[in-house]
């Protein structure tokens, strides 16, 4: 099995490893780098827990090879907080009880924020849409799309 | 004074915090120093005789480093267990395998990678046997035993009910209708698969079990039952439920894989991690629903209901693995008599061996209930139709009354509190029914295809009473443990279990209420069978009926001792001392008081004399009767013609759930347990083929709903609380995916009533719909 030296930024902090060439971006980000706030829910890209940010894009991180995001910039949960203060999601599913176990969250916030940044005026339509390829079994997504809503409404007030 | 979040506040959970900045705790996050990884290789038939397993390839792939197999086991005898049911689940197989996916050998290696390359390279010959996946063919003489430790492939019959009066009130009926009903196969799906971290001490001889469980300490106790003669005696079992992400009923069955793990973790000597894909999660693990159920209904000549007969085959796979309470092989099912006001009832079910994977655990449902209410909401709407009767009214004149409460059921439950008539009717004035019938009316004159369904449900929850209910013999009470610091902080443990339901901030509400003592200021723990008191676990709605009422009763007995300790600091009589909120104070001069934070502290620094120190209470809680959670739901659809789509334009779901906790909470519970009533009503189904392949094993071919296909849910409530539990609550976990499904069935078949159309087996799939349109003259032509 070959290896890879790749050389990453998470959550702003460049991280440099030796990878086998089949090592998935999810298994470099959880267990490589100890981040286990990206989660995994199935093995056919159907559920969406595992979603990051790639250089800003949402994608499903169990269907990227970690090799392949050699030079890029991933953002996972861990990273959106910043300096104590959470991310206007973060908020956003708190305040709505957009969350009932947690295990779909991190995901849901990420695909989230790439939302709002293609769409920062979206529908509820836009928002179900949007959400998509997240799977949550435990909210019927009522307050996951009032969460994005708050997060929308608190972000146009911010820029 | 302070704002204490108590009943009925909707304060915001807790439990965020971690779970929104990825600080959750889950199973697959745990890593122990020198942990290995265990992967399973599975069998591809569905019934097979495991001719040769050759591991030679498989051991020299880089990092493999040993293999468990059936004969491995049966020198410890540990490749059977018992289940719950009285009967036995193979660990692993040492000659025949019985459904495809099951367990046949445990790869243990340094990593995932490895493990997963050596179960590819393990080579196992198979000799296919007969296979039978139709229960009804199964109990037909001469079907392949599935069994050969059974003499046939029936596994037990049970019945309830007055099979001679049920027959005579039947024959007697100016009105009997008749339908054959199937639930299909379906899986629960939380969207984390079930894993643990097994760990053996050999020094001390103590293991730790960090594993996805609903009920940690009844499985330490099965742990116990399983490998008790090698040594694993329950105190010497330490069983940890990290956070769990999300459970419905999956989470509480021991799988193989869990055995399995702790067999390798005994053998090496060290940590063995085993996490499940969700191919095998829903391939292998625990199933739902499987029920046929014949039905009949029948009413007088004023459509008055008169009696009920239901006969089941239920379809259990090759073992019955059910998690049943052990006096009640058919779950719960005896609520199929419903809502409503007659006397005359008799059910049977009838249980089969197939070549299918176990289970029968609950799908977000009390035991069987969601079958059961599935069963007489269907019935009740095609009785109506047939006579003629809006569905609606047809209920309304059959309900229990408010006044019969407590109301002794046909098949022996007493319901303990309702009013039906309200719920149903607050459901219609919000979705507007007499207006919509006139606009189906108009439409179906047009030609259109509208339809409204009603469920007006009765759960049985909050199992159970000691004298009814136990799981191997331990009596289904549960438990609290509440301690008060000398801050006037407190730390509470439950016996119970989370999965989402956030009792971290519903429980501590309940405190709050009791002690005066803000609900920010307790601590809630649950999942380590080290540090909290016995309880039997969530599922079945069952926390707040019973963990919830324990914690209520223990704040209760604090709140004694700390009227005594007030009584000393007030220099006053204790029964001069009144209670408020969050202070004793003397009868009628109110600033002299002392509030529970006084009294805390007086607790370790100043006790009155003769009185023990501290400020804590256990109490372990056996309810004296189940709660009778229920509700009406009204669903709108639209049905195209063209392409069988069905469209749900409205659904409106007035609960009743008696006293709420936080409504918040409740309310996120009610939306969830509707997408699961929504799922397998139009979406979910497992199915196998004649040779017992799954169609339906992995998320690309079993369809959970996405936020596109969910209904936009509207709620409404109603409360009559409880009358025997100590804050009146019911439980709401599964009210919604109970209720639900035959909302939608009836409304899709009120739709097409006037072609014909008399029932529809779910998932209502469009293809289904365009089938039956098509049969009845009523697709769209091109």
């Amino acid at each position: 099995m070959s290896t890879h030296k790749i050389t990453v930024t998470v959550n702003g902090q460049l991280r440099q490893a030796e990878v086998p060439a089949r090592l998935l971006l999810v298994h470099f980000i959880r267990e490589t780098l100890g981040l286990t706030g990206t989660h995994i829910g199935c093995d056919t890209t159907s559920c969406g827990a595992c979603t990051v940010l790639l250089n800003g894009r949402a994608v499903k991180s169990c269907t990227v090879l970690a090799v392949q995001a050699n030079g890029s910039e991933i953002t996972t949960v861990e990273g959106l907080a910043q300096n104590g203060k959470l991310h206007p999601i973060q908020e956003g599913f708190h305040m709505e009880h957009g969350l009932q176990c947690g295990f779909c969250t991190p995901g849901m916030m990420l695909s989230a924020i790439a939302l709002l940044k293609q769409n920062p005026y979206p529908t509820e339509d836009d928002i179900r849409w949007g959400l998509s390829g997240n799977l949550c079994r435990c909210t019927g997504y009522v307050n996951i799309v009032r969460a994005v809503q708050y997060a929308a409404e608190k972000l146009r007030i911010e820029n | 004074m302070a704002e204490i979040n108590g009943l009925g506040k909707s304060m915001k959970r807790k439990e965020d915090a971690r779970f929104i900045q990825g600080k959750g705790n889950y199973i697959e996050d745990i890593v122990l120093p020198g942990m290995i990884w265990l992967d399973i290789v599975r069998s591809p038939y569905a019934h097979a005789r495991i001719v040769n397993i050759d591991t030679s390839k498989a051991a020299k792939i880089p990092g493999v480093l040993g293999f468990i197999t059936g004969k491995d086991l049966e020198k410890y005898n540990l490749h059977w267990m018992p289940t719950l049911m009285s009967d036995r689940q193979m660990v692993l197989p040492t000659d025949t395998v019985k459904y495809q996916a099951q367990e046949v050998v445990g790869v243990l290696a340094t990593d995932r990678y490895a493990a997963a390359d050596g179960v590819a390279a393990v080579e196992i010959d198979y000799e296919p046997l007969p296979v039978v996946v139709d229960p009804f063919k199964a109990l037909q003489p001469g079907a392949p035993k599935v069994r050969e430790d059974k003499d046939s492939n029936h596994i037990w019959h049970w019945e309830a009910g007055d099979r001679e009066a049920t027959d005579r009130a039947i024959r007697q009926a100016a009105t009997v209708v008749k339908q054959r009903i199937y639930i299909p196969r379906i899986h629960v799906a939380s969207i984390e698969t079930c894993g643990c971290v097994a760990n053996w001490d050999p020094i001390n001889k103590h293991l730790t079990m960090y594993m996805t469980t609903q009920a940690p300490h009844a499985i330490r106790t099965v742990i116990a039952l399983v490998a008790g003669h090698v040594g694993l005696s329950e105190e010497n079992i330490r069983v940890i439920s990290p956070d769990i992400g999300g459970g419905f009923g999956g989470k509480v069955p021991v799988y193989p894989g869990y055995v399995i793990a702790i067999a390798a973790s005994v053998l090496l000597g060290k940590p063995v991690k085993w996490i499940e894909d969700r191919s095998e999660n829903l391939q292998a693990d625990s199933f739902a629903r499987d029920y046929h159920m014949d039905c009949e209904l029948a009413a007088d000549g004023e459509g008055r209901i008169t009696a009920l007969r239901i006969k089941t085959i239920a379809d259990h796979g090759y073992t019955d693995a059910a998690a049943n309470p052990s006096k009640y092989p058919a779950g719960l099912f005896s609520i199929c008599t419903g809502s409503y006001d007659y006397r005359t009832a008799f059910t049977e079910v009838d249980a089969a061996y197939t070549n299918k994977p176990p289970g029968g655990i609950a799908y977000r449902c009390s035991f069987r209930v969601t079958e059961a209410v599935h069963a007489i909401e269907r019935m009740v709407d095609i009785l109506a139709h047939e006579r003629g009767e809006d569905p609606a009214d047809f209920r309304l004149k059959n309900f229990i009354k408010k006044e019969q409460f407590p109301y002794k059921s046909p098949l022996g439950w007493e319901f303990d509190s309702g009013d039906y008539h309200a719920a149903l009717q607050k459901a219609m004035d919000m979705i507007g029914y007499r207006e919509l019938r006139k606009e189906q009316a108009e439409k179906r004159a047009r030609g259109e295809l509208m339809g409204i369904g009603i469920s007006s449900f009765t759960e049985v929850v909050g199992a159970g009473p000691s004298h009814q209910f136990d799981i191997l013999g331990i009596k289904m009470f549960d438990s609290a443990e509440v301690r008060i610091h000398p801050t006037g902080k407190a730390i509470a443990r439950f016996g119970t279990k989370s999965q989402g339901q956030g009792h971290e901030t519903t429980y501590a509400q309940i405190l709050a209420q009791e002690l005066g003592i803000p609900a920010e200021h307790i601590k809630v723990e649950e999942g380590d069978t080290d540090t909290a008191p016995y309880g039997l676990g969530t599922y079945a709605s069952r926390s707040t009926p019973t963990a919830g009422a324990a914690a209520a009763v223990a704040a209760r007995r604090i709140r004694e001792k700390a009227r005594k300790i007030a009584a000393h600091l007030l220099e006053s009589a204790e029964e001069d001392l009144v209670w408020e909120v969050d202070r004793f104070y003397v009868k009628g001069s109110p600033s002299r008081f002392k509030t529970i934070q006084d009294i805390a502290l007086a607790a370790y620094t100043n006790p009155p004399p003769g009185v023990e120190a501290g400020l804590e209470a256990t109490f372990y809680y056996d309810p004296p009767n189940m709660t009778f959670p229920f509700g009406s739901y009204i669903c709108v659809v639209d049905i195209d013609r063209g392409t069988g789509q069905v469209h749900v334009r409205r659904f409106v779901a007035v609960d009743d759930c008696g006293t709420r906790i936080n409504p918040m909470i409740v309310e996120g519970q009610i939306h969830g347990g509707l997408t699961m009533g929504f799922a397998p009503a139009f979406m979910e189904q497992i199915q196998y083929d004649e040779n017992g392949n799954i169609y339906g094993g992995n998320f690309m071919d079993y369809l959970l709903p996405t936020a596109v296909e969910t209904p936009r849910w509207e709620t409404g409530k109603t409360v009559t609380p409880s009358p025997h539990h100590p804050i009146g609550a019911k439980g709401v976990g599964e009210s919604a995916t109970v209720g639900a499904p035959a909302a939608f069935v009836n409304a899709v078949v009120d739709a097409l009533w006037h072609l014909g159309v008399r029932h529809i087996d779910i998932p209502i799939t469009p293809d289904k719909v365009w089938q039956v349109l098509k049969a009845h003259g009523a697709a769209a032509e091109e």
